[in-house]
């Protein structure tokens, strides 16, 4: 299929503006060939995934751009890199990496992105509306901006993002068109109790099924609570982006594009499928399998912590002090932490035994100073992805279980929650 | 034996089918500098993809692993082709920035479901733009 260009795209193809521009308009162009686009759409705003640190390729590539004179020419964020450039005592890999991945940061900041270097750009004061067109990498961002704002990106990856930021463009097809973001499965979760509906430990455990039922197809979730917050929606889908290729869920009477199940699915059929308690306690169970019973370190944040969260953790921790034996990391972006400051959260949660980790996240790079033993997150991400990535063994828990863990120094399970 | 596919990103290959039980997502769950699986909730984890046809159902998690599959072009480690069911848009980025860097392309094919199920890991595939072939054991 040929895609239809402006003369201004021509020009960007043809290097006009430069060669860098030219590279990252082939990519666009070539994306929407796969993609059966027809055209290209413009973009207002971009985050970009790309500045994670994974090899020489990655060097090799923002240098292209770089050298090719490319700018970025829409607002563009960044997203957690491999260091904490404000507490940089706490990264614990090689001198060679911390270079390379110093070099790449540098380089996309030489492009023109913002120095954000968090995963939750949506936690921002300014986000991209309802019905607006962005270019959004990274997996829990991409579904939070479709499910939870309304804006419409699609699931773009490594690579495109920064292309799309530099030509403002992507192609004309996927999740921006409106045929193509309805739900085409049902979960009903309206056979939980109250009481689990209203522990925030759930909402990774649906998003965890529901990426794992859904497929490529969007689910539309009904039975959640007035009560459900945006944090609980970010948790969800942040674990069906890990479980699946979740890039956007409806969740009827809450979300902006599911004022009712007939908006959700647009009137067309769509299977249900029925969440039950059991299937909860089968999901936790499976991301806790772990043959170590000593705790050593305890994990929040994942994706970054909001302000609501720590305020969370605030209270949670309140007067208590975390045991000696227990490394406790915040992973979160500097502006909430900065915000969280102001309203006196932080320096009492450091004197707690809390270390606050900004820029990157302790499950991406080594961070975690006993990686022996298990270690214990709130966030399904993490729990899903750790051990493969730091090599940890990983229990999921409730922030309640994971503060009452790092205070006794030991695992501590609330199975009546979970039952 | 003979099947038609959609070249996503066109190219040639050839080498031993790996069919993958479950899709694994090349960031968290492959190694580049191996070219092993390491998801250790994946039924073949320590499976190693190399210069394999690797079949599976889609792509899987996170944005990174259009990053993960360039890296593994530039060291050697990557699988030959991938034939998926689904469009992944993130392992073709992934393979066009290969191809743009290092000149290597590693094709992505789309292929009806059904033929995972007359095709085993072992038996060796030829892809050539849009047409697999591969002898009955």
């Amino acid at each position: 299929m040929t895609v239809t260009l402006t003369s201004d795209e021509e020009a960007m193809l043809d290097g006009g503006s430069g060669e860098g521009v030219a590279m990252a308009m082939r990519l666009v162009v070539r994306l929407a060939e796969a993609m059966g686009a027809a055209s290209l759409l413009p973009v207002t705003n971009a985050h970009i995934d790309s500045c994670l640190y994974h090899g020489q390729s990655g060097l090799d590539f923002v240098n292209r751009l770089v050298e090719g004179a490319a700018q970025v020419t829409v607002p563009t964020t960044l997203n957690v890199s491999s260091l904490d450039l404000l507490h940089p005592e706490l990264f614990l890999g090689d001198d060679d990496t911390r270079v390379a991945a110093t070099t790449l940061m540098d380089g996309y900041v030489a492009l023109g992105c913002e120095s954000t270097w968090t995963c939750a750009p949506y936690q921002r004061e300014v986000r991209p509306s309802l019905g607006e067109d962005i270019a959004w990498a990274e997996s829990n961002a991409i579904v939070f901006a479709n499910s939870v704002l309304g804006a419409r990106t699609h699931r773009y990856g490594d690579f495109i993002d920064i292309a799309a930021a530099v030509t403002g463009r992507v192609p004309a097809a996927g999740l921006h068109l409106a045929e193509h973001r309805r739900a085409s499965v049902v979960l009903d979760v309206s056979q939980l109790s109250t009481t689990l509906l209203a522990t925030s430990a759930v909402y990774p455990m649906i998003g965890l099924l529901a990426g794992r039922l859904a497929g490529n197809d969007i689910p539309a979730i009904v039975g959640l609570p007035a009560t459900t917050t945006e944090d609980d929606l970010k948790a969800l889908g942040a674990a069906g982006a890990s479980s699946g290729s979740l890039a956007m869920f409806h969740a009827v009477g809450l979300t902006p594009e599911a004022p009712t199940l007939d908006a959700a699915t647009g009137g067309a059929p769509a299977r249900t499928v029925t969440i039950t308690a059991a299937d909860i306690r089968a999901a936790r169970d499976e991301l806790s399998q772990t043959t170590s019973t000593t705790l050593t370190s305890v994990n929040l944040g994942t994706p970054h912590y909001s302000v609501s969260e720590i305020g969370r953790l605030h209270d949670a921790l309140a007067g208590q002090t975390v045991h000696e034996s227990i490394a406790f990391y915040v992973s979160t972006g500097r502006e909430v932490l900065a915000e969280a400051g102001l309203r006196g959260w932080v320096e009492p949660l450091e004197a707690a035994g809390v270390t606050f980790v900004t820029d990157t996240c302790t499950y991406i790079t080594p961070i975690v100073r006993d990686t022996t033993g298990v270690s214990m997150s709130d966030s399904a991400k993490w729990a899903y992805y750790a051990p493969g990535n730091i090599g940890v063994e990983s229990i999921f828990a409730s922030l309640d279980e994971c503060v009452a863990s790092a205070v006794a120094g030991r695992i501590v399970r609330d199975d009546e929650l979970w039952s | 034996m003979t099947a038609e596919v959609t070249p996503v990103v066109p190219g040639t290959a050839s080498g031993p089918a790996i069919v993958l039980d479950e899709p694994v997502s090349l960031w968290g769950g492959f190694d580049a500098e191996t070219g092993c699986i390491i998801d250790r909730q994946h039924p073949q984890l320590g499976v190693c993809l190399t210069g394999a046809i690797v079949f599976m159902r889609s792509g899987r998690g996170s944005s990174s692993a259009s990053s993960v599959l360039a890296e593994s072009v530039r060291l050697g480690t990557a699988p030959a082709a991938f034939v998926i069911e689904q469009p992944d848009e993130i392992l073709v980025l992934g393979s066009f920035v290969g191809e743009e860097l290092y000149g290597i392309t590693t094709p992505v094919v789309i292929a009806e479901p059904s033929l995972s199920g007359d095709i085993t890991t072992g038996t060796t595939i030829t892809l050539d733009a849009s047409t697999l072939r591969w002898s009955l054991p």
